[in-house]
């Protein structure tokens, strides 16, 4: 792969991504969903604090309420991350593809580089947007950016939002199809890998998950509990997950025939 | 110039292209001849580097397709009219495939004129027919200025006059000594645009032949003859050193003789005829007979559902 290639891909790609609307609608759902979600909680939480309970007004982690939406909105940024992969296949356009980039790691590189800088973007600015709006929500009881841990945290939504879009595509590459794709990421992002962390012969395992790993660098205030790994240990946990997907994409990717 | 030496795809046990060997040379139109699921698409996907060959190679101008550094440069294709995303205008799915080969965005325009869809060059593809989708595949495949075009049954589904410009535009880039590489299932198709015929079935080469000697050997004209007199009338053909060969239903077939020949030695011996007709055999016909022992799915048997080895896109005779 020269440079000069690299760079005519990312161009390609580019053109591709902001010529459907597929992207847009799917990124502003992500958007506006966790800043919604985000500022809702923070409003009840505000209402409810004081009626919480003495351990639970200490443990409030204002950066973390905030963030409340993520749960929700990182499925629309699966959404977004099958749709970037997928509709090469489900139109034919990958034969195309293909065709003008004929190495396949290259083409991987193009388009889930060009995808995941614009989940970067996005990811970021909904992370801030949501702890800025959130704090806001929460009145008296909010945190400010020069916190201890919550510049670190609101990076990490960003980051957070972008890996699990980069996970997807991964996956969906593998898989191909946007309904098994969806099919299999969203129920396990939504319910499995939570139902997996609640129950306590699995929470253990759990705590390896993508998403369970990842959001850890979510919380300024780190929680007393036995979970062997940091915010940033985490985070290089779900980064392994993502790295495996492209991996097993780019396996699947350059053996298979294009269709 | 492609070449294919040896090209093999295997699904499981079965092939769909076996040991396909042939040159494909510049500045004429090749025709890519077969019945349905003779292993044309097959074969064209191997040499754009979409299907990996279980044996065998495709070169182009000598290098592998994936050596090729801006392929769209060296190989325009047109193998699906529907393969593009149906949410992205024309002019940008254009655009993304000239950027990814550092065309300059110019040509896209360039080629939208060439095809007649300028007007609609910022429509959504899903809404185009598909004479319209046809045509934003050829305006894809002219993009690069290639020397080496392909074409994947480009006039199914055509109305006539899209067949008419289809056709004239193949020959001219052909005339422009360029690489034209197109299939199709019809005999008569190729007859109008082919100078040259490979003809497959069931994934082997039949023929490799330039289309005037294949007419030449195949397009056989004879003189049709009846008579009640029929021994004398072969004796009398016989003597003028005319060939002879039985039909079905009894009449006379004379080889190469011509009718006003056979009607003057008929009256100069006093034979009585009751027909007297020149024919001659299509080549429809000739290409029925070539491929009739590969013919994969016969009409009047039951047959399997094509699998991945044949035309999937329901095209039909």
């Amino acid at each position: 792969m020269t440079g000069a290639q690299a760079a005519r891909t990312l161009r390609s790609e580019w053109t591709k991504i902001r010529s459907v609307s597929s992207t847009g609608w799917t990124l502003s759902v992500a958007a506006v969903v966790t800043i919604g979600i985000g500022m809702l909680i923070s409003a009840l939480t505000r209402n409810e604090y004081d009626s919480m309970p003495i351990q639970e007004r200490l443990a409030l982690d204002p950066t973390f309420v905030s963030f409340a939406g993520m749960t929700l909105g990182q499925l629309a940024m699966i959404v977004f991350g099958v749709l970037v992969v997928t509709s090469e296949y489900s139109t034919g356009m990958i034969r195309v593809s293909l065709a003008a980039v004929p190495r396949r790691g290259t083409f991987l590189f193009g388009k889930t580089a060009v995808a995941g800088a614009l989940a970067l973007v996005v990811g970021m600015v909904t992370s801030f947007a949501t702890f800025f709006l959130g704090q806001a929500m929460l009145g008296p009881y909010r945190a400010g950016l020069g916190d201890p841990g919550v510049l670190r945290a609101v990076v990490g939504g960003g980051l957070y939002l972008t890996l699990i879009a980069v996970f997807s595509m991964g996956v969906a590459t593998m898989l191909r199809s946007p309904l098994l794709s969806l099919g299999i990421l969203m129920p396990f992002f939504f319910l499995i890998s939570n139902i997996l962390a609640a129950v306590e012969s699995t929470t253990k395992v759990a705590r390896f998950l993508p998403d369970q790993a990842g959001s850890r660098i979510m919380q300024a205030m780190p929680r007393a509990d036995d979970v062997p790994y940091g915010p940033w240990g985490g985070l290089g946990i779900m980064t392994l997950w993502v790295i495996a997907a492209l991996a097993g994409g780019y396996a699947l990717l350059r053996h298979r025939d294009a269709q | 110039m492609i070449e294919l030496d040896g090209l093999t795809k295997r699904y499981g046990e079965k092939p769909a292209v076996d040991g396909l060997t042939c040159t494909v040379r510049p500045g004429i139109v090749t025709g890519f001849l077969g019945p349905n699921g003779a292993g044309k698409s097959t074969t064209m996907r191997m040499i754009l580097g979409l299907d990996h060959p279980t044996a065998g190679e495709v070169r182009i101008d000598g290098r592998r397709y994936d050596q090729l550094t801006d392929p769209l440069t060296y190989v325009g294709a047109l193998l699906d009219a529907k393969a593009m995303h149906g949410g992205r205008s024309a002019y940008n799915h254009l655009l993304c495939l000239a950027q990814s080969n550092g065309i300059p965005r110019a040509r896209v325009g360039e080629v939208l004129e060439t095809v007649g869809l300028m007007a609609v060059a910022r429509q959504k593809a899903k809404g185009f027919s598909y004479g319209m989708s046809q045509r934003l595949g050829i305006a894809a495949a002219l993009l690069g200025d290639p020397r080496i075009l392909m074409f994947d049954e480009p006039v199914n589904g055509l109305d006539p006059e899209g067949i008419h410009w289809i056709r004239n535009l193949m020959k001219s880039l052909a005339a422009q000594g360029r690489t034209v590489f197109v299939s199709s299932h019809l005999m008569s198709e190729m007859a109008q645009t082919a100078d040259h015929l490979v003809v497959i079935g069931q994934g082997r080469l039949l023929a490799d032949t330039s289309m005037a000697e294949f007419v030449r050997r195949h397009a056989r004209s004879y003189v049709r003859i009846r008579s009640p007199q029929r021994e004398r009338l072969l004796d009398a053909l016989h003597e003028a050193g005319i060939t002879v060969t039985e039909a079905a239903d009894g009449a006379l077939e004379a080889e190469g003789g011509k009718a006003e020949q056979v009607g003057e030695l008929a009256a100069g011996h006093g034979i009585v005829l009751h027909e007297l007709s020149p024919r001659q055999a299509s080549l429809e016909e000739a290409f029925m007979r070539l491929t009739a022992g590969s013919v994969e799915y016969h009409a009047q048997s039951e047959a399997a559902p094509p699998d991945r080895g044949s035309d999937r896109r329901g095209r039909t005779a």
